[in-house]
């Protein structure tokens, strides 16, 4: 069996060629398309760490059989994810191994997408299919609401309408000394 | 003619130095999703490694037959016990797991063959068509019964006094199990090895002690040390499941045989069986204290089921034999710890070593002695708290701050959340799950004391290195630092770099990739890399600046290596347990309030709220995160996680069924953070990521007790400990 399909992977037409008909989308993705953005913690739809948007929709890609894929436009953490988004994440301390963090990235583009200012309650529902082992969600949250703040002001500032799609911006900058964004409990008295 | 570069005078309140939260380095690549995890790997011509595990925790090999898997197309190698190179066995602290079984197996998922074929999916099938013969024999699985008959990887009394003489107004026995916890790290085990010209191989791995990887690899293949080089992979986590080798001999033996690069990546039902768990216990205390709540006497008998292989079983049973009482003062203890020898899964490190199963226990009986006499929780915990000056068990003496009744004292001024006039479904235990309108809902309130020690004891030598080079690059002081340190995602690298820019006052920090062409930086384990990594940068910062005093930066690079070492430690007496084994201790108190549905047997945690000294805080974020983080392992243990044995079998070796927190499981956690600086260490700085693990799990368990009244002596805490269905 040889199957030959075009999908839109993070806005570029790729040519994917499967000798396995069941082979989950992830899998095409990351061994043969060498986009490794999306991770692999389970494979079985348990942890989020695979999602992506497929035509749109979060979904778990290990779940989604790439044989369904046929013309479909899938985004990963390099094409659904707006900057401030990342930034937020990266300021705020809600990566430490960073495994669980592009399938989380992809759901916070997702539900901010949906809920610009979603409350913390809103974020937990929406992020309970992303497992993180390490942060223990707080600083996730924290990040949540950053990124939020800073679409909002984005948005305000350049009279965008609406909130979706959402086109990636660029990365923060590679800057080691960056003053933290998302103040610690200890300064914020946040405690 | 610009000005020439001048050394700082210390200590810098460097832009991005000690104290502050600069970004990680590596945040960019990881929220890019561009950063390389070990199974991101990939080389040309790569093959793909599998294992054959027994399925079977006891059973001889009678023979193996590797025809049918070779004869697969595509298949470039199977490699059975008889191909091991050279030393056939490995082992952390003892050598005694067999690099694939020989004769016989002794745990569930023991490798026995090893498989490379062209891709994955070849190599699984080729692995399921390796016939091994087996002949099946009953598991060895219950501990006390290993105990009895003397099958102990190490047996741990301490003895000070003799409880026997005291007159205790109270006395408090109790049972108590916990469960086998996983470390559950989301990267997989993973790694690539490239066979080299001369013979040798490169290995690329997470793990988190590259030198101590080396020391049990190259004996297996016959190499020697220089001829197998290691580089650290990016590292999906760890808290403990990577000290042990997983891939490392496997994919090293693949690529030499095949002679082509071989990667090998678990998925997770077999990460599940490829890394050793913590030590499941059951612990039987008595308590005796006088009628003000003093402890007289504490004795312990407490069995650890360190499974079929040694690992690190004999450091985790001194660590709970010496933390067997935490942070209380008592005069006459006779405690035993054993760890036993079963054909259960092999048990190690994770995250509170040792420390963690005793907590439950000493805070539990700490409560059920409040209990007895009628005192609060906190007020029986101040009574015997240790301080400074206080001796452990073990006669040593507490010689750096320990202010756990102050810690205690920090919650009056943090009151309990007050439960909500109206209740949205979405808050009651379970959730929108949650079928009832709450009818069955109570609260409960618990507290939780942890001590653990930080660094490795008993006269270990514990030690770090160092290699910092400061040159000029475009006119530019920049700092290079090069440690063999794993960067498990706790924020070392971060901190290197900070503890860079404070003692040489540069701004630029270029950490290289860690490997074994530097010297040993030691296990990122037992919180100790903050104080010996970050020892050593700080030692080599210290020399690099001493030689910039005297020549001028523009004559050429100036480098310095240090090897750092804390203080001496000395083993744990084997009769009585006493000596000074520790380096540094430290304290975390929880706090927990939980909702329970009696009906229903679910449990929502509303509140965690952390005390903990750490010393000095080098990085605010990066500690915030290993204390949200610890704490929620600890919770996990309470309410959730567990691999559940059957007679030697793993039954839930997936996320499906072993259930670890999720973003709905966590309750906001508040923090309050003391700095009681400890003297001896770097900055004066306390190990931080593992006390919180500790303490967290009595507390939410004690909540739940004083919810339901009901005696809770196992953890996890399931639906039917709570409404009595068994
Ligand atoms: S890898 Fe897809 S949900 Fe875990
Ligand atoms: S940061 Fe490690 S799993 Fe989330």
């Amino acid at each position: 069996m040889r199957l030959e399909l075009t999908l839109l992977v993070d806005g570029e037409a790729v040519t994917a060629v499967l000798d396995r008909p069941g082979e989950s989308l992830l899998r095409t993705l990351r061994e043969r398309l060498g986009r490794t953005g999306a991770k692999n913690a389970c494979e079985q739809g348990e942890c989020g760490s695979c999602t992506v948007l497929l035509d749109g929709e979060a979904v778990v890609s290990c779940l989604v059989a790439t044989a369904q894929c046929e013309g479909r436009e899938v985004r990963t953490v390099a094409g659904a994810v707006p900057g401030e988004v990342r930034e937020a994440f990266a300021a705020c301390g809600a990566v430490q191994c960073g495994f669980c963090t592009p399938g989380l990235l992809v759901s916070v583009a997702d539900l901010l997408g949906r809920n610009p200012d979603p409350a913390d309650a809103e974020i937990r529902e929406a992020l309970a299919g992303n497992l993180c082992r390490c942060t223990g969600y707080e600083k996730i949250i924290e990040a949540v609401h950053r990124a939020a703040t800073a679409r909002t002001a984005e948005n305000t500032h350049t009279g965008a309408p609406g909130t979706r799609p959402l086109p990636p911006s660029p990365s923060p900058e590679k800057d080691p000394t960056l003053p933290h964004g998302c103040d610690s409990v200890m300064t914020e008295g946040r405690t | 003619m610009p000005e020439p570069h001048k050394p700082p005078t210390p200590p810098q309140r460097a832009a991005g130095g000690v104290g502050t939260s600069p970004v990680r380095p590596d945040a960019t690549a990881k929220v890019n999703g561009a950063f390389e995890y070990a199974s991101d790997l990939r080389a040309d011509r790569m093959l793909w490694g599998h294992t054959v595990r027994s399925p079977h925790p006891r059973a001889r090999i009678l023979g193996v037959d590797t025809a049918a898997a070779e004869a697969i197309p595509g298949v470039a190698a199977v490699l059975t016990h008889a191909d091991v190179p050279a030393a056939k066995h490995y082992g952390l602290i003892e050598s005694d797991q067999p690099v694939l079984a020989a004769d016989g197996t002794h745990y569930q998922g023991e490798p026995v063959a090893l498989v490379a074929a062209e891709d994955l999916e070849t190599a699984r099938l080729a692995a399921e068509s390796v016939k091994v013969d087996y002949e099946v024999l009953e598991p060895r699985c219950d501990p006390r019964r290993a105990v009895e008959l003397g099958e102990v990887f190490r047996h741990q009394p301490v003895r000070i006094g003799d409880p026997d003489l005291t007159e205790p107004a109270v006395v408090v026995t109790r049972e108590y199990v916990v469960g086998m916890q996983d470390q559950a790290p989301l990267g997989p085990e993973s790694g690539l090895a490239v066979p080299s010209p001369d013979g040798g191989v490169e290995l690329r791995v997470a793990t988190q002690w590259l030198h101590s990887d080396l020391d049990q690899i190259a004996p297996c293949l016959g190499l020697e040390p220089d001829m197998v080089r290691i580089t650290m992979a990016g590292i999906g986590g760890a808290f403990g499941a990577r000290e042990d080798l997983s891939v490392q001999i496997h994919m090293a033996m693949l690529a030499l045989k095949t002679g082509r690069p071989v990667k090998m990546m678990y998925d997770r039902a077999e990460s599940f069986l490829g890394h050793v768990h913590r030590h499941p216990a059951r612990m039987r205390y008595e308590h005796g204290a006088d009628a003000e709540g003093r402890l007289l006497y504490v004795k312990a008998e407490i069995v650890l089921d360190g499974g079929a292989y040694a690992s690190t079983t004999d450091a985790v049973v001194a660590n709970a034999a010496s933390l067997a009482v935490g942070p209380y003062e008592v005069e006459h203890v006779a405690v035993d710890v054993w760890g036993a020898i079963t054909d259960n899964p092999p048990c190690g490190a994770m995250r509170g070593f040792g420390g963690v199963q005793t907590c439950f226990a000493y805070e539990s009986q700490m409560d059920a002695l409040a209990d007895e006499l009628g005192i609060s929780p906190v007020e029986i915990r101040r009574r015997n708290a240790v301080s400074q000056g206080s001796k452990l068990i073990t006669g040593q003496l507490i010689d750096a701050p320990a202010p756990l009744a102050d810690m205690l004292g920090r919650f009056t001024a943090m009151p309990v959340p007050a439960i909500a006039a109206e209740r949205d479904a979405a808050d009651l235990p379970g959730g929108f799950g949650n079928t009832t309108r709450g009818e069955g809902v109570v609260r409960g309130v618990g507290y939780g004391v942890g001590l653990k020690n930080i660094c490795y004891s008993e006269g270990f030598d514990d030690y770090s290195t160092a290699r910092v080079r400061l040159e000029l690059v475009d006119g530019e002081p920049v700092a290079f630092v090069h440690t063999a340190a794993a960067e498990v995602g706790q924020g070392h690298q971060t901190l290197q770099a900070q503890i860079a820019r404070t003692e040489l006052g540069v701004e630029r920090v270029e950490l290289l990739p860690a490997d074994t062409s530097v010297g040993s930086a030691g296990s990122s384990s037992a919180s100790r890399q903050s104080y010996m990594t970050g020892g050593a940068v700080k030692a080599a910062c210290e020399a690099v600046r001493e030689l910039w005093t005297e020549r001028d930066l523009a004559d050429g690079p100036i480098e310095a290596v240090r090897e750092f070492r804390h203080r001496e430690t000395k083993p744990m007496d084997p009769v009585t347990g006493q000596g000074d084994s520790h380096v540094q201790m430290a304290l975390c108190v929880h706090r927990a309030t939980v909702d329970v549905d009696v009906e229903l047997g679910l449990v929502k945690v509303v509140e965690l709220t952390a005390v903990q000294d750490v010393g000095t805080i080098l990085n605010p974020v990066a500690l915030e995160g290993q204390i949200h983080g610890g704490s929620a392992q600890g919770l996990g243990l309470a309410v959730m996680e567990e691999l559940v044995m059957d007679e030697g079998r793993v039954r839930n070796a997936s996320f499906t069924d072993y259930l670890i927190p999720t973003i709905l499981d966590m309750p906001p956690m508040r923090l309050d953070i003391l700095e009681n600086a400890d003297p001896a260490a770097p900055y004066g700085l306390r190990g931080a990521g593992e006390p919180p693990t500790l303490s967290a799990t009595p507390a939410i368990v004690a909540a739940i007790r004083d919810a339901t009244g009901l005696p809770l002596t196992r953890v996890p805490v399931r639906p039917e400990h709570l409404v009595g269905t068994p």
